[in-house]
């Protein structure tokens, strides 16, 4: 299965994306350049995170308008998969993929540390191998992860499966303390409303390996191989 | 020329002299202004280059020493490590935060000038205390200046050390460390050469901040220094992540002749110290210079410190790509001159010279200064420490409680947090722990990571406290499984001019070099910041010390948690009725006052060999140095990572009961053993005549400290927990 992991200017989860698919998954990835018009050939595309065009204006808001992007949008259209992380998730958001934005932490600090995640829906492409009950624990590292939707919004959300994970304490209770920055609803990854594109303020790539601290993050990529395959047949 | 204009720039009348004599006539105002950054304490180490030059610079591992833009190491495999600390104190006390952030990016400029890929960041930070508003504010801008240069750029800020101090309340220290990693055979230098050859210009364009940034970081802090915030640069992570990227790519295409970027003193540093040591001149168009403003002189633009620029010496037919590939990356470079073979930094603009001065007087020939130096008064006063007076502890529960809640001993979470530690997915021990471990990606080798200075020791005895540095940051190194390789510094001092003041300079210094000749760990650079003193009152003398350490094989590191109940708990080393300068001391009994502990650089290396070997051969399950509070206090945090508890029993043997749970006696390290291990371990210790002494176990939920019988200290670790954990977080709310 072919990645491609996008670099915008100012990116810096690009190279971890990166090994995350060579190193741990074993599959071919390449990087995108954001000037590029076409993602062919990709049959999943990884929008990393990092600071893309310093977080000036809004995080997220001037790399929607790259040329990649609206190579990414048709991509999405027809169905291919996406993943956005952290500021790959507020691309997303700002390019009109997901619903919702993401404001700064209740903080006003940055956060970096581990979280646990419950999953909400094991029927998309990025949970369906995730074993039921399982939390995954992935670090998040950001300082707008904030998650706002409206009621209604959060509503037609819940009810079309597009809330994924929500952070939840080490013994899998969805809590306030739980939660590191405020999101609405403890939501720390959504999905559009066919599934196919995902995303989340937490960094599964840093959660590939034992020696960082915890493998969970490979369960989201091992749904994504399970998925692809699955559609082959 | 009048004696207020050189007055004013910081330059003495012999220096104008001196200046004079090099030129043959007297200087103009440009050239005056370019003699007196290159000539500021900052930029040309005038004052404490010859004390320096005392340092241990030389070792097997080292590829470049002192000198250039940051020292080199060799770590096999092809690989070397590249690394560099250096002060922004006087800009983070006037603009915290941007003056952190552009300590920051400084730094990392330095390492990725030499090109190497920055692959971690630490920091060493001193503040006053947190009961005063200001302080709190200057520590919050600090704290999230760190954070926003670096997580934005994308630099792991993975270890440091903060300590809180009034000897610090108007003066901070933000002291900036970043780590990089190259091929050995790409390492470039900051060297023009080759007659003819273009030099370009990259990055932001000039404006007038930061004018006289160094000559600002020259002279003490007062009253008046509020007003000079306008001198305290901005910083741009994005931009400077575009010319990181940029010129890694051109450096390892082999694109360029010579690279520096420009920090303290602008241009006119970057374009002296290239032509000085390539032996060359240049000649240089203010007209081509991209301005951020209209009409600046060329005064303003030789001397402007703003951020993120870069200096570029390639050939003529690379110059087009290198243009090209700066484009592609969106930023501005234009070339704006070329080396020559006189020597002379010729400046024009208009088509008229508006400077010309030979490079090297400018780079190399600053006078050098061996100030006066005479022993401090104030050592009399503190010396005279009487124990027999001191009252022991009576309720050692409430002792160990106030100690883990000081900020200087209590979980620097609340700093860590809003640092993004795991970006570059290659740290392995994460921040919290005795040093930082970084995984080289492609090899099986790891990298361990410290910084340390205990100041107060040093300003109790500077050369034993200057020891004392060294010694802490190669057991933190130790402890975490790593080979101390060699180490840079941040000489942060006050005033030199006084006698007193370079007294313990010197003594400092000559302590560090002992240590690091007797670890073998050459210093390969640092940076000096003197002058860091308030209406006249000096800081505490703080040389912090940055270490590297080497892990051939990144999987045998070690942490300083408790693993599992039911292991060994076992003391290395030999405790002392050692009170002086202790948190004990200052906290407690409210004196900073005594000799430091001592330290025996022989013991201390066999501790080192004992652990070292323990951890490769996986005898130990982790390892802790004890440091601020002693043996309780290192108890504690064994137990707080995993809550594990611990049931210790101790004997005073003739000890006060105060030094030996709270004394910091130097050469001592707590492990915890398998007890199926316990006998090779002990067995160890003794080959190397290290004293190991069996002093309890692991497990329960409380920590439990039986001295002699007798219950001393008896708690549930949720409270101590609470205790270390809330300490800085409630005194900042």
């Amino acid at each position: 299965m072919k990645f491609g992991v996008v670099v915008f200017p100012g990116s810096n989860c690009d190279l971890d994306a990166y090994h995350f698919v060579k190193d741990v998954l074993a599959q071919p990835v390449d990087y995108i350049w954001h000037q590029e018009e076409s993602v062919a050939g990709y049959e999943c595309i990884i929008l990393p995170g990092g600071s893309s065009y310093g977080d000036y204006l809004r995080s997220g808001a001037i790399a929607s308008f790259s040329p990649v992007m609206k190579a990414v949008k048709d991509f999405a259209l027809r169905g291919g998969l996406v993943i956005g992380i952290g500021n790959g998730f507020q691309i997303l958001v700002e390019a009109g993929l997901l619903p919702g934005a993401l404001y700064r932490n209740t903080a006003l600090q940055f956060r970096c540390q581990f979280t646990y995640l419950k999953v909400e829906n094991y029927f998309t492409p990025f949970t369906k191998a995730i074993e039921r009950g399982r939390l995954l624990k992935i670090p998040i590292a950001h300082g707008e992860g904030n998650y706002y939707v409206d009621k209604d919004t959060l509503h037609r959300l819940e009810v079309k499966g597009q809330i994924i994970f929500r952070y939840a304490t080490e013994q899998a209770e969805v809590t306030a303390a739980a939660n590191p920055n405020g999101s609405v609803f403890n939501i720390a990854g959504v999905c559009n409303e066919n599934k196919n594109v995902l995303g989340m303020m937490p960094h599964p790539e840093r959660a590939g390996e034992a020696i960082l601290g915890s493998e969970d993050g490979k369960m989201i990529f091992d749904s994504i191989l399970k998925h692809w395959e699955g559609s082959r047949l | 020329m009048r004696p207020e204009d050189w007055r004013s720039m910081g330059l003495k009348d012999e220096e104008y002299q001196m200046i004079i004599e090099i030129l043959g006539r007297e200087p103009n105002y440009v050239e005056l202004g370019m003699f007196s950054v290159m000539w500021s304490e900052h930029c040309s180490y005038k004052n404490s280059k010859d004390v320096l030059r005392t340092f241990p610079t030389k070792g097997d591992r080292v590829l470049q020493g002192p000198g250039e833009n940051a020292g080199i190491v060799d770590i096999g495999d092809g690989l070397a490590v590249c690394f560099k600390i250096e002060s922004h104190n006087h800009p983070s006390a006037i603009e915290p935060y941007q003056g952190a952030a552009t300590g920051v990016g400084g730094i990392i400029r330095d390492i990725f000038t030499m090109g190497a890929r920055p692959i971690a960041s630490l920091n060493s930070l001193r503040f006053g205390t947190l009961d005063d508003a200001h302080v709190r504010y200057i520590f919050d801008g600090v704290v999230s200046g760190i954070a926003g240069y670096g997580n934005s750029i994308g630099v792991p800020t993975v270890a440091g050390e903060v300590y809180f101090d009034s000897s610090y309340q108007g003066n901070p220290l933000v002291n900036a460390m970043c780590v990089g990693l190259l091929e050995v055979e790409k390492i470039k230098l900051g060297r023009a050469t080759g007659k003819g050859n273009p030099v370009i210009l990259v990055g932001a364009r000039t404006g007038r901040d930061g004018m006289h940034g160094v000559t600002f970081a020259s002279e003490e802090l007062s009253e008046a220094s509020e007003e000079k915030s306008p001198e305290v640069q901005v910083g741009d992570p994005f931009t400077e992540k575009l010319l990181l990227e940029a010129c890694l790519e051109l450096i390892n295409n082999d694109d360029i002749v010579g690279i520096q970027d420009l920090g303290g003193a602008g241009l006119t540093c970057a374009t002296s110290e290239m032509a000085s040591r390539g032996g060359s001149g240049m000649e240089i168009e203010l007209d081509l210079v991209p301005c951020r403003e209209e009409g600046m002189t060329p005064y303003e633009i030789m001397i402007s410190e703003s951020q993120e620029r870069m200096l570029l010496v390639v050939t003529p037919e690379k110059e087009k790509k290198v243009h090209d590939t700066f484009k592609r990356w969106g930023l501005i470079s234009t070339t704006i001159g070329h080396v020559t073979d006189d020597g002379i930094l010729r400046i024009r603009q208009d088509g008229k010279v508006v400077a010309e001065v030979p490079a090297r007087s400018l780079a190399e020939d600053s006078p050098v200064y061996c100030p006066a130096y005479q022993e401090p008064a104030y050592l009399k006063t503190t010396a005279a420490l009487d124990l027999q007076s001191l009252p022991d502890v009576q309720d050692a529960n409430q002792v160990l409680l106030k100690l883990l809640a000081s900020p200087n001993i209590a979980s620097k979470e609340w700093v860590w947090q809003q640092y993004d530690y795991m970006v570059r997915t290659s740290t392995v021990v994460l921040p919290g722990a005795d040093a930082a471990i970084i995984r080289i990606r492609g090899t099986k080798k790891g990298i361990a990571l410290s910084t340390d200075c205990n100041a107060r020791y040093v300003y109790l005895d500077p050369y034993t406290g200057g020891k004392i540095a060294v010694a802490e940051a190669a057991r933190n190194v130790v402890c975490s499984g790593g080979e101390p390789l060699a180490i840079t510094n941040c000489l942060n001092f006050g005033n030199p001019e006084k006698p007193e003041i370079f007294w313990q300079f010197r003594q400092a210094v000559c302590g560090m070099s002992e240590a690091c000749s007797a670890f073998n760990t050459p210093v390969t650079g640092g940076n000096v910041s003197f002058y860091n003193e308030t209406n006249g009152e000096a800081i505490y003398p703080t040389p912090v010390v940055g270490m590297v350490g080497l892990l051939e094989d990144v999987q045998q590191h070690c942490t300083p948690a408790f693993k599992a109940a039911g292991d060994v708990v076992v003391l290395l080393g030999d405790t002392y009725d050692e009170l002086g300068g202790s948190e004990y001391l200052a906290n407690i009994h409210q004196k900073v006052q005594g000799q430091p502990p001592a330290l025996d650089l022989e013991k201390e290396k066999a501790l080192h060999k004992v652990v070292l070997a323990a951890i490769k051969q996986g005898l130990v399950k982790s390892a802790h140095d004890l440091s601020e509070g002693g043996l309780a206090v290192a108890l504690a945090e064994c137990c707080f990572t995993n809550e594990i508890g611990a049931a210790i029993s101790l004997s005073t043997q003739g000890l006060r009961l105060d030094s030996l749970l709270f004394g910091e006696t130097q050469s001592r390290v707590l492990v915890s053993v398998a007890p199926d291990k316990l006998s090779l371990f002990l067995e160890l210790a003794a080959q190397n005549l290290v004293p190991a002494y069996k002093i309890g176990q692991t497990g329960g939920t409380n920590l439990q400290v039986t001295v002699d019988g007798a219950a001393q200290i008896k708690l549930p670790l949720s409270q101590l927990k609470k205790a270390w954990q809330e300490a800085i977080p409630c005194a900042m709310k």
